[in-house]
């Protein structure tokens, strides 16, 4: 089922929650929607879902105007982050709910929750109530639920925030194949940035009501659009540096420390501006010359590193570095840039500044 | 759990008895006087050791009221009845009529509801006596006036705010998500209200259902004024001991006992929903 979302905005009382949103996901694909807590995920969900009507906008499933449609008539299976469980009944009835609600034989109703509940290893806890279940338990549950009828348009709001780590992970290597083989549209809500990049063909990025960023992951982290979006995906976050870069016979280069970081070529535009330079901890290297900077703290995470260092001027830089590879000995080191993986943005607005056009071929 | 010190038991053991007591005091005494004559209760002194006798019961369910100048009719039993019919009919009425309503004032804010529903609990501060007037000359004139309708209809002052703001609460506490996955499941509103709603605040109905009869049960001005003998509930049939011969204690005290029996009945049955229906609301699933 394809969607389409036009203009749609909601406000609650003064303060609007969706503002102006509009996207497109085509029949059988998936989409993820990402942002902060209080980006407006959830409500554009249950919008979606006809659980909340929009102030303005329309909702369009199938190239067919659903705005006014009440939820039981839009066909489509819904996954709550709060489980949402109807608390006086059984696992199984949760689960067969929607077959219910589709005029199904006893018998098919049965073994339709069976065969989903063996998928998603929930088949031994049929007949326990909601609250004797785990968390992870729930979610399945849940997630059963959305499933279990085959809808073509599947919405799941962040169904992994209240898991642990280990079902998390599982979930996130088994999730999209689950959805791929089932061939349905999905929009997917998470504030985990790495469950956005595992999950999404596109990504999209809403902050505050609006859609700030809609593409592939590889597209947000390597461009994004703006400051704070270049904060939301990373972890750790990237390093966001003031600088005015300056240009000399060798390019456009920005001074950290007294030592100067050249910049791809392209960024002549951005000379002598307030500018906010971002570098993403993997792209910076300790190396025998540098900039200089003091070590703070080393975390080992076993596939990598992460080390805090300051600059002489006390701001602080993140460097992550693959497991194995050297590092700082002492408490004193120098790190240098790969000049291609830095980002620079206006400091005002906040907004990238781009190279000009052309110049990745030329850094290439 | 707490811990506490013996002291603090001891106290709290005593505190809990001086409140029993009080309260309990005056039910166990009219039971006691039940079985008595009216000799023996008016002894002075009075003894809790006396002869137990069953006749102030059986005058009462033979309907004879003796006493030792005449003898008259009393259709206390019938009383009872009427009591039945008009406490069941008006918690009925208001459940039809409140439970959808406390929905609504629940789940969809529109205009004026707040105004709506707090108009309706205000029929409760008013004072009965306030409206009976006009609702006595309104009652005469339609021909509700001394008919089980009419009755059912004006306790719906006492049962429907009751029904109305307690299950309000109730519906209030359940997530509207657990709604929306029912709908999004495919099921029409209708079917979403009877199956998960209804369900899920039924400990709440039931509180408000069995308080809302309590109060009905125990309603004496509005029948008092509106219903004539046929129609009176037990309250003011009871009147009807207060002979020109005396006060017949021993016969008043066995219709108390008949009287607030299925009461105490009901709300000890129901003690286990108001303690089930609290619960619930603490362990959402």
């Amino acid at each position: 089922m394809s969607i389409r979302i036009e203009n749609l905005t909601k406000r609650f009382k003064a303060d609007s929650v969706l503002d102006d949103v509009s996207f497109e996901v085509p029949a059988g694909e998936t989409l993820v929607l990402f942002g902060p807590s209080g980006a407006g995920k959830t409500v554009l969900l249950r919008c979606i879902a006809g659980a909340v009507e929009a102030d303005e906008g329309s909702v369009w499933l199938n190239g067919k105007d659903a705005t006014d449609l009440p939820p039981e008539d839009r066909g489509l299976g819904m996954a709550f982050q709060n489980f949402a469980l109807f608390p006086h009944m059984s696992a199984e009835q949760n689960i067969a709910s929607p077959l219910e609600a589709r005029r199904i034989p006893k018998a098919g109703i049965a073994s339709g929750v069976r065969r989903v509940a063996e998928l998603l290893k929930i088949d031994h806890v049929l007949d326990h109530a909601p609250r004797e279940l785990s968390n992870g338990q729930k979610q399945r549950t849940a997630l059963a639920r959305a499933l279990v009828a085959a809808p073509d348009l599947l919405l799941l709001d962040d169904p992994l925030r209240n898991v642990d780590a280990k079902l998390r992970f599982e979930m996130r290597l088994e999730l999209p194949r689950l959805l791929a083989d089932r061939g349905a549209t999905v929009i997917y809500v998470t504030q985990d940035y790495k469950e956005a990049m595992a999950l999404g063909q596109t990504v999209a990025v809403l902050d505050g009501g609006r859609i700030a960023q809609i593409g592939t992951p590889e597209d947000i982290y390597l461009r994004p659009a703006s400051r704070a979006i270049s904060r939301l995906f990373g972890d750790p976050t990237i390093n966001l540096l003031d600088v005015t870069p300056e240009v000399d016979e060798r390019g456009v280069f920005v001074s950290l420390s007294g030592h100067r970081v050249p910049l791809s070529p392209g960024y002549e535009e951005a000379v002598g501006r307030s500018a906010v330079l971002g570098l993403r901890p993997e792209a910076v290297l300790f190396a025998e010359t540098g900039f200089p900077v003091q070590i703070e703290a080393e975390t080992p995470l076993n596939e990598k590193t992460i080390t805090l260092t300051t600059t002489a001027r006390g701001r602080e830089v993140f460097v992550s570095r693959p497991a194995g590879a050297p590092g700082p000995s002492g408490d004193k080191a120098y790190l240098t840039v790969e000049g291609a993986a830095t980002l620079l943005f206006d400091k005002a607005t906040g907004a990238r500044i781009e190279p000009a056009s052309g110049a990745d071929e030329v850094a290439a | 759990m707490h811990h506490h010190s013996p002291i603090e038991r001891v106290l709290r053991g005593i505190a809990l008895l001086i409140v029993v007591l009080f309260f309990m005091f005056p039910i166990f005494w009219i039971l006691l006087m039940s079985l008595q004559t009216n000799e023996t209760i008016l002894r002075s002194p009075p003894s809790i050791v006396f002869e137990p006798t069953l006749s102030n019961y059986a005058a009462i369910i033979a309907g004879r009221l003796d006493s030792n100048v005449a003898s008259m009719g009393i259709d206390f039993m019938s009383n009872l009845m009427n009591s039945v019919i008009l406490s069941v009919g008006s918690v009925a009425l208001a459940l039809v009529l409140g439970v959808p309503a406390a929905y609504a004032f629940a789940r969809h804010k529109f205009r004026g509801s707040e105004d709506i529903a707090f108009t309706l609990l205000s029929f409760r501060f008013a004072p009965p006596l306030l409206v009976l007037l006009p609702l006595t000359l309104y009652f005469q004139q339609i021909g509700l006036a001394d008919t089980y309708f009419g009755l059912i209809w004006v306790y719906q002052l006492i049962c429907l705010p009751l029904i109305l703001w307690i299950v309000r609460g109730y519906f209030e506490d359940i997530s509207p998500d657990v709604e929306h996955a029912y709908r999004i499941a495919g099921h029409s509103w209708f079917s979403t209200f009877r199956r998960i709603s209804l369900p899920l605040a039924a400990p709440g109905i039931a509180a408000a259902a069995l308080l809302a009869f309590i109060f009905a049960w125990n309603n004496f001005i509005f029948a008092l004024v509106l219903a004539s003998a046929d129609k009176q509930p037990v309250t003011v049939g009871a009147l009807a001991f207060v002979t020109a011969s005396g006060i017949q204690y021993g016969q008043i005290a066995a219709a108390v006992v008949l009287s607030i029996t299925p009461t105490l009945a009901l709300a000890l049955y129901a003690q286990r929903y108001l303690v089930e229906g609290l619960s619930l609301g603490a362990v959402k699933g």
